[in-house]
């Protein structure tokens, strides 16, 4: 039976892809690839089909009272108005009908509730408005961002097929195991949702939550943040790639050792010094990702909301480099400029710090080093 | 008018129902926490120490405890636990430590804040000493160990097999009261 | 029903005692419970207008994938805004109103029983929404954090306008409970002789009822709105986890106020339905005794269901399954509520003049909106509608078509009464087909975009989603124009038109009809004998 299931849902899955692929809606709620995502889509449908049931009775008892209990047919009113034994039956007969409903629910709720025996960990963690990955197993951790480009957003140029459902990295699980996502959040509440896995569950800050999900089928799933978090709520996109197991150790692999060369490499880019066109190049592109959503590509900030870097004193003059740097650093405690020490490398954090006190008319000519963010870091005196 | 019936009294006692469905608002708070205690809502550990006069090791069963820590994202501390997981015994005391250390050039105060998942668990966790009941302090470049003594209540349900403890490390340098404690064990000084 | 004996010309009695004003002042100064009900639902329905505006805005902005003409953070504050005003602004008031211009008149007494306060709670309502709207123009722009306001992001994470945000619902909260004081005390002593509990209008029963949970549910709110300005700027931490407080706190007090908050928004629309469906069936309200048990065991249950919005904020299993059971309770009484309606016009002999055009219309769309209630509250599906359009169609089709269709009708209803003059039947039959077709163009539709996986609450969607969404804001546009019709009924027969009979409605029923149309400025000076 299972077997089946399967098969009629990667057939189905096949057919969802296509029909996304032709940005054709689904009418329904997707069957997704869990077992307990297609429990869900028959509960689903169970209820909704009680609920055709009930309502067929109902407002077919009403349409026909108002097609034939009508003055203009001359009919006299009847003057009835109670009947215990009528009013005890309509009350007697919904709670056994959410007798029925509640059956299955409650089955499929403990279910999903059940986050034991779990083979991978994954600490997934909101913040405005991007999410951060990392395998509690694994030495691998990264930031996932919207990779839409402004330009589709802003209509400059066409919109992509995956438009506002694509990051820069998604998510990467193996199929078959029993992965579990524990969710928190760096700053306010984020929801994260994939509708094929069923699972939803709110990021709260300084609070974890469990949920799980058992990937049938390899393929590319895409969800979005469902609790408004802010501005950018709309783009913070989930997606997850599912892998057979073979394919996701060879890539978590590879992963760890990327991680663990960029980390060494960190220490030798310090004493490295980037020319200032590189560090214009680097920081353009640092800016634009993770800046500009705020601050604006013109770096005009929105006004009251977010101050303009065009021109503000901490940008262009000399006095305000240490506390420019100390700003990107660490973030400014009680408003929305995050910490971006951790989520940067030093020499992106240079480079875009170069960037903001240079471009848009900015012409202070500093030149931010890697080793002045290590030095800002570490609170040595330049 | 002919009827003047004498509105005050239900007018009194209208605006005092209001005013206690103000307080009830408020009241909500440490219901809430004392709804927590009881049924492990949202996984909220108990901040008190406990005691572990009645524990019994229960060696049939072993528990998986997994240990998370995570500075948030406006805290340049570092911050990790030494034992990232471990299987315990219902009603063991264990011992494990938590490594903190202030990168930067002030001295600085954080508070760790526990969670823990699945929530109901929670009520069976017990910890008989831990650094998150203080606020902490770190001068410039100061490390620290900071110790977590605890033991699985042995009337864990069945159903719980592994236990999630998880720490998030908040900047209270502004908002730090005067008499701040620091944790007992510290390997202390700035060795950078 | 009941027979009753009171002078009819005690109008100008009345007028000429009372010195009454003219022009502004006797508007500003006014203790009159007619002229105050007015002063309601003349703000309710410009407050309808400035929230559809917004909505209109919201539609625009989603008529195609990417962003044209608003900003998200504006964006963000036009969902939110519409929201509040929506609820607190026009909703809230109108029902206000309604209460005011009527329960003197359904129960016999001659005014309210507390005309100055009944002033005050009136007057300070167009200060709160002159503060909520006037905070869109500050340097930061409105509230952007819905009209929920979660915790942080409405505290650490939100501007300066919080502050304006949270003085404007104190104020709208004060007005409402003043209201809901008033309202008590008028039905508990002013009803005339005779007139015993059971004996009294579905409309002022509910009105009771309603007036209950708002006593019980808005000092709660007030409490939430303090706890969000001492954490924002008075140094708290009720809601950060920094110091000790729980996000997730915010919602359970939240959603404690925002579940009865829902009833508070529905059940007098249950009283409007329950007295114009009799009247056009000339047929007694099937079940009388069973509807106020109905309307009481859900205003009880309402206290019990509220973490029904948070199931993925992570509770224990038990949890969820109690309130998923609650929640789900809740839909036999609304049940029984719905079967005593059709049983009332089952053999009656109908008419559907527009006042039961729009009654009959909320019974079907108001239960469309239980049946996706229902469906909410089955707590694994709901982790897949949660924060969806799906969310989005129900509560709109148990709002809009619910509680604003029975405003709707209620204003027809008893329009002849209030005015003295007959609405034209042609536009307001005009002004029903053109509501119900557009608002199902407009409603309808999210559920399949809620199913298919659009959040709510985002300025901008992936592709998939465009042609929907262009369809649904064609039926916004559409309603919202529909709705100026509506005006130009409202002036028309402001203004003049056929004389209505003292009874209006041939098979109305009740103390109202008694009185002339328009009735006296003191509705019952003599109070009438009630049989």
């Amino acid at each position: 039976m299972a077997k089946t299931s399967r098969y009629r849902c990667s057939l189905l899955s096949l057919l969802f892809v296509e029909m996304a692929s032709a940005a054709e809606m689904p009418l329904n709620m997707t069957q997704g690839v869990t077992d307990i995502s297609q429990q869900v889509y028959h509960l689903h449908m169970t209820i909704f089909y009680i609920c055709c049931a009930i309502g067929l009775v109902v407002f077919g008892a009403m349409f026909w009272a108002i097609l034939h209990h009508r003055k203009a047919k001359g009919v006299q009113p009847a003057q009835f108005h109670e009947s215990t034994r009528v009013e005890i039956l309509w009350t007697a007969i919904p709670v056994f009908i959410l007798i029925i409903m509640a059956i299955p629910a409650t089955k499929t709720l403990i279910a999903m509730e059940d986050t034991t025996d779990a083979e991978v960990t994954v600490l997934v963690t909101g913040s405005q408005w991007k999410w951060h990955y990392k395998y509690l197993d694994y030495p691998v951790e990264f930031y996932s961002l919207l990779a839409t480009p402004q330009k589709q957003i802003n209509n400059k140029i066409a919109k992509g097929e995956n438009y506002l459902l694509e990051v820069d990295r998604p998510l990467v699980i193996p199929t078959g195991k029993k992965v579990r996502f524990l969710t928190t959040s760096d700053d306010v509440i984020h929801s994260w949702w994939v509708p094929a896995f069923a699972v939803k569950k709110d990021a709260n800050p300084g609070f974890i939550n469990e949920s799980w999900a058992k990937v049938n089928e390899p393929g590319i799933y895409r969800g979005q943040c469902a609790e408004l978090c802010g501005k950018d709520h709309g783009f913070m996109p989930v997606v997850v790639v599912a892998k057979e197991p073979a394919e996701f150790d060879a890539w978590i692999k590879e992963q760890a050792d990327i991680q663990a060369k960029a980390k060494a490499a960190e220490q030798e880019l310090l004493a490295m010094n980037m020319t200032m066109d590189e560090a214009m190049a680097l920081g353009e592109k640092t800016y634009l990702g993770y800046c500009a959503a705020c601050h604006q590509a013109g770096g005009g900030g929105l006004p009251g909301a977010f101050p303009a870097l065009k021109g503000s004193k901490m940008a262009t003059t000399a006095e305000g480099k240490a506390a420019h740097i100390d700003i990107v650093l660490n973030g400014k405690a009680g408003t929305a400029m995050q910490a971006f020490g951790k989520q940067l490398t030093m020499q992106e954090i240079a480079a875009v710090i170069t960037y903001e006190r240079n471009a848009w008319d900015n012409n202070t000519g500093d030149l931010i080093q890697a080793a002045d963010i290590h030095a800002a870091k570490t609170g040595k005196k330049e | 008018m002919q009827r003047q019936p004498d509105h005050l009294p239900l007018i009194k006692r209208l605006l005092l129902a209001t005013a206690l469905m103000f307080g009830f608002g408020f009241a909500l708070v440490p219901l809430y926490d004392v709804f927590c205690d009881l049924t492990g809502i949202n996984g909220k550990t108990s901040t008190m120490a406990a005691t572990a006069d009645k524990a019994v090791v229960d060696a049939k069963r072993t528990i998986t405890i997994e240990f998370l820590a995570r500075p948030n994202a406006d805290m340049p501390w570092l911050f990790a636990p030494q034992t990232k997981k471990m299987t315990v015994h219902p009603g063991e005391i264990k011992l494990v430590y938590y490594e903190a250390q202030n990168p930067t050039a002030a001295t600085m105060t954080g508070q760790a804040v526990p969670s823990v998942s699945p929530g109901q668990a929670a009520l069976y966790f017990n910890k008989m000493e831990c650094f998150c009941f203080n606020q902490q302090v770190l001068t410039a470049g100061q490390k620290l160990l900071m110790p977590l003594q605890f033991y699985v209540d042995p009337a864990l349900p069945e159903h719980f097999s592994t236990i999630t403890l998880s720490y998030t490390l908040y900047d209270m340098t502004k908002h730090a009261p005067a008499e701040t404690v620091t944790a007992q064990v510290s390997t202390g000084g700035n060795d950078e | 029903m009941s027979t009753v004996t009171h002078d009819h010309d005690t109008a100008h009695h009345g007028e000429h005692h009372h010195h009454a004003p003219s022009g502004l002042k006797r508007w500003l100064y006014t203790t009159n419970h007619k002229d105050i009900g007015t002063l309601y639902l003349l703000f309710a329905l410009t407050m309808f207008f400035i929230g559809g505006a917004m909505a209109m805005v919201i539609r625009a902005e989603l008529f195609q994938p990417g962003l044209q003409l608003v900003q998200a953070d504006f964006f963000n504050q036009m969902t939110t805004v519409h929201g509040l005003i929506m609820v607190f602004g026009a909703v809230m008031p109108a029902f206000t109103g309604l209460a005011n211009w009527l329960i003197p008149m359904m129960i016999g007494a001659p005014d309210m029983a507390l005309p100055r306060m009944n002033n005050w709670s009136f007057w300070i309502l167009p200060f709160a929404f002159a503060i909520l709207l006037a905070s869109l123009f500050m340097e930061g722009g409105g509230p952007g954090f819905g009209w929920t306001f979660y915790a942080p992001l409405s505290t650490k994470y939100s501007g300066d306008s919080t502050a304006l945000f949270v003085f404007s619902v104190h104020i709208m909260g004060i007005s409402s409970i003043m209201g809901a004081i008033n309202v008590i005390v008028t039905i508990f002593n002013l009803r005339a002789p005779g007139m015993t509990w059971m004996k009294m209008p579905l409309f002022v029963w509910t009105w009771l009822i309603t007036a209950f949970l708002l006593i019980a549910v808005m000092p709660v709110l007030a409490g939430t709105v303090t706890m969000v300005l001492t954490d924002k700027y008075f140094g708290t931490s009720f809601f950060d986890a920094a110091g000790g407080g729980d996000p997730v706190l915010f919602q359970h007090i939240f959603w404690f106020f925002g579940h009865p908050e829902v009833y508070i928004m529905i059940l007098p629309a249950f009283g409007i339905v329950s007295s114009i469906v009799p009247t056009f069936a000339r047929k007694p309200l099937f079940g009388y005794a069973s509807m106020v048990y109905a309307t009481s065991s859900i205003a009880l249950l309402s206290f019990l269901v509220w973490a029904h919005h948070m199931f993925t904020t992570g509770m224990p299993v038990f949890a969820e399954l109690f309130f998923m059971y609650c929640t789900m309770l809740i839909a036999v009484p609304t049940g029984v509520k719905v079967f005593n309606w059709v049983a009332t016009m089952w053999k009656g002999a109908m008419t559907f003049e527009v006042p039961m055009m729009f009654a009959l219309a909320f019974i079907v769309l108001f239960t469309i909106g239980g049946f996706s209630g229902l469906m909410l509250a089955i707590t694994p599906a709901d982790f897949q509608y949660h924060d969806t359009y799906f969310v989005v169609a129900h509560f709109h089709y148990v709002l809009v078509t619910g509680a604003i269709f029975s405003i709707i009708a209620a204003a027809y209803y008893w329009l002849p009464k209030w005015t003295g003059h007959m609405y034209d039947e042609t536009l307001g039959q005009w002004h029903f087909w053109c509501s119900l077709i557009s608002v199902n163009m407009l409603f309808f539709p999210m559920h399949f975009v809620g199913l298919a996986g659009m959040p709510r609450r985002i300025p901008d969607y992936a592709l998939q989603f465009a042609d929907f969404n262009a369809f649904i804001s064609i039926g916004g546009f559409a309603f919202g124009l529909s709705q100026l019709l509506f005006v130009w009924v409202l002036v028309k027969c402001i203004k003049g038109g056929e004389k209505a009979t003292d009874q209006v409605w041939e098979g109305a029923e009740g103390l109202e009809w008694t009185l002339s149309s328009p009735p006296p400025y003191h509705s019952f000076t003599t109070p009438p004998e009630v049989k």
